[in-house]
């Protein structure tokens, strides 16, 4: 049966988690546990992936209800894509925490947490109903809560508040527009509200309505002005739980994003003015945020949010050329991200803190892993060929040709900052050296290391920054990828009649 | 706390509020009740036992520890969902039903069990925040 494979992947990480709850007190089989259960998910979304590929959007109802009736679970070409990177990013930190993560946090859990974030994020992906959609929202909620405070220092319980106090009003808000949209149109199946909603006349409602969902992934995703918490908490707790938050949390906002505001509520006018506003100001705020921090974890969080607006703003775009850039940045935007907040857990193994001016030369110390670190700095950036640089390409002349100047000049400005503040990363961690490098006794350090357990630090930045060249050598494959998103995203009927089971080929 | 009469009375009262839990349970598909309700009396009938005896007494009756219900539930939960797909080759959670009537439990069907899966995991989860926080007190 093909259908069953659609949700598969929520399946293996459920499951995974469960047996992890089983050997609740034995870190150490957890840890082999959580690597083969992050292996099954890489083959299970390649073969999803390959079938969505081969044969176009699969769909299947749960429970065997009827489409608009019961819950509808549709893998198109844009979910399975996440749920491949989510795969690949979660393959790499089940190896990355058997270092990062003491014994006595997974024996809090940690492991098992850590996979039932991953389905939720699946299940974000997957599903085809929006009061599913939201009930996954609080999964992954519930889920990075308690990664957060796992450990329960100070310093994370006070981001672990900030964080939660805002994501749950954000959900609340995101209910209350499931609800209004409940009580106009008495469905939440998103393939039939594509139908639905533009024969409804009150089109001033629709529009209230769809900037209630804005403001609810809005705070998700950390756009300005609601993208305080994320700065505040992203540091606070362990490398390998930040790296997951950075790659992951944040796009399941913009993947809300791009499926409601093309689906449901295409962008109309007005909607398009709003989002790229604020796409402008959430890349010139975190821009210069970053700018201005001093500690090298939030400077990478800062750059989520400024990288944030080049999504948001490839959606205002609302073109398909730009749709296809935001996709591409999206990509390459999950691997970067968990690629940097790792590398800054190595970073904090090697100096002893996070605080950028008393690191320095690690050039000379580790050139190899400077090399290694390089790439997904430069990646960041955009430098050609490295992969930034292929999704700015759609990005600029989607811009361009639509004529929205100042978007252009917007993503321009975003791209020279990150530039400046890789080039003053890069100068005040990789090349000068510091006046004095302070040593603690109770700390082990990088050097300390044995081989494994710097394997276990190492590896997977390499696995991710092979992900990273992947993209910037074949970006074409990516290319291609993106293109049959932004096809299947602007043409609503290849959605429904997967969900429907209306027989066309929606093979492109 | 330590009184007679509600020592007493807790000891006649946990067989009654477990079957009374079991009850809620079975009659929960078509009527007001259910795995939820179900496992919070259960988890009840546990908790005022520790308030009457004393925790140690509990554990002692209890002899696994709660948490270990948890995953046990999850599974048997996770087994009821997947049922329809490796039986009959429906999509995950169809509601699949045994066509004879059982005397007392009525119609079975795989709800029963996601049900049964649900009790498990309350009751894990009640008694695992109650045992921990009155130890720590």
């Amino acid at each position: 049966m093909n259908e069953h494979l659609t949700i598969y992947p929520i399946i293996v990480h459920l499951i995974t988690a469960v047996l992890l709850l089983f050997f609740w007190k034995k870190p150490k089989i957890q840890r082999y546990i959580s690597i083969l259960g992050s292996t099954v998910g890489i083959v299970i979304a390649g073969m999803l992936f390959h079938r969505v590929w081969e044969n176009g959007i699969l769909s299947i109802q749960l429970g065997n209800w009827e489409a608009p009736f019961g819950i509808s679970m549709v893998a198109d070409t844009l979910a399975v894509t996440l749920i491949v990177l989510t795969n690949i990013v979660s393959f790499a930190l089940s190896i990355y925490s058997t270092e990062n993560m003491v014994s006595s946090r997974i024996k809090f859990g940690y492991y098992a947490i850590f996979h039932f974030l991953i389905m939720g994020l699946s299940g974000a992906f997957l599903t085809g109903d929006l009061f599913n959609l939201y009930v996954w929202f609080e999964v992954i909620i519930i889920s990075s809560f308690v990664l957060l405070t796992i450990g329960g220092r100070k310093i994370q319980i006070e981001g672990a508040v900030k964080y939660f106090t805002l994501n749950m009003i954000s959900s609340i808000i995101f209910l209350t527009g499931i609800a209004m949209v409940y009580g106009a149109t008495g469905s939440l199946n998103m393939a039939e509200l594509s139908r639905i909603i533009p024969e409804i006349e009150n089109k001033g409602l629709m529009q209230t309505i769809s900037l209630i969902f804005f403001i609810g992934f809005g705070v998700k995703s950390g756009v300005f002005p609601l993208y305080f918490w994320l700065p505040a908490s992203y540091h606070t707790p362990p490398a390998a739980v930040s790296a997951l938050f950075a790659g992951l949390l944040t796009k399941v906002g913009i993947y809300a994003m791009l499926r409601v505001f093309t689906l449901i509520f295409p962008l109309g006018e007005t909607n398009q003015i709003i989002l790229m506003i604020i796409a402008g100001l959430t890349m010139f705020f975190g821009g210069i945020g970053a700018l201005v921090q001093k500690n090298i974890l939030r400077v990478f969080s800062y750059l989520i949010i400024c990288h944030i607006g080049f999504m948001v703003g490839g959606l205002s775009i609302f073109t398909q050329v730009a749709i296809v850039g935001a996709v591409m940045y999206m990509f390459h935007d999950i691997i970067v991200k968990a690629t940097l907040y790792m590398m800054g857990g190595i970073m904090f193994r090697i100096f002893g803190n996070t605080k950028m001016e008393k690191m320095g030369g690690l050039m000379d110390n580790y050139p190899k892993l400077s090399f290694l670190f390089a790439i997904p700095l430069f990646a960041l950036v955009g430098i050609p060929p490295l992969s930034g640089f292929w999704p700015k390409i759609s990005l600029f002349s989607a811009s361009y040709t639509a004529n929205e100047i100042a978007m252009l000049v917007m993503f321009i400005f975003a791209s020279l900052i990150t530039l400046i503040i890789i080039a003053k990363v890069w100068n005040n961690v990789f090349s000068q050296n510091p006046e004095s490098i302070e040593t603690k006794s109770s700390f082990k350090y990088f050097k300390d290391f044995n081989f494994a357990e710097k394997a276990a630090y190492v590896v997977p930045v390499v696995l991710l920054v092979g992900v990273t060249l992947y993209y910037s050598f074949f970006a074409e494959h990516f290319q291609l990828i993106a293109t049959r998103i932004g096809e299947e995203l602007m043409n609503t009927e290849h959605y429904y009649n997967a969900v429907f089971n209306i027989n066309e080929k929606t093979k492109l | 706390m330590k009184s007679l009469i509600l020592k007493t009375v807790s000891t006649t009262l946990l067989p009654l509020l477990i079957l009374f839990s079991v009850f809620v349970l079975l009659r929960g598909h078509y009527l007001p009740g259910g795995g939820f309700i179900g496992g919070l009396i259960a988890a009840i009938a546990f908790i005022l036992h520790a308030f009457a005896n004393g925790l140690d007494q509990t554990r002692k009756l209890i002899r696994i520890h709660p948490g270990f219900l948890i995953p046990v539930g999850l599974a048997i939960a996770i087994l009821s969902a997947l049922a329809p797909v490796i039986f009959t080759g429906d999509p995950a959670m169809t509601g699949l039903w045994y066509e004879k009537d059982i005397a007392i439990l009525g119609k079975i069907g795989s709800a029963l069990f996601f049900d049964t899966g649900v009790y498990l995991v309350v009751i894990g989860v009640c008694l695992t925040i109650i045992f921990t926080i009155s130890e720590s007190v």
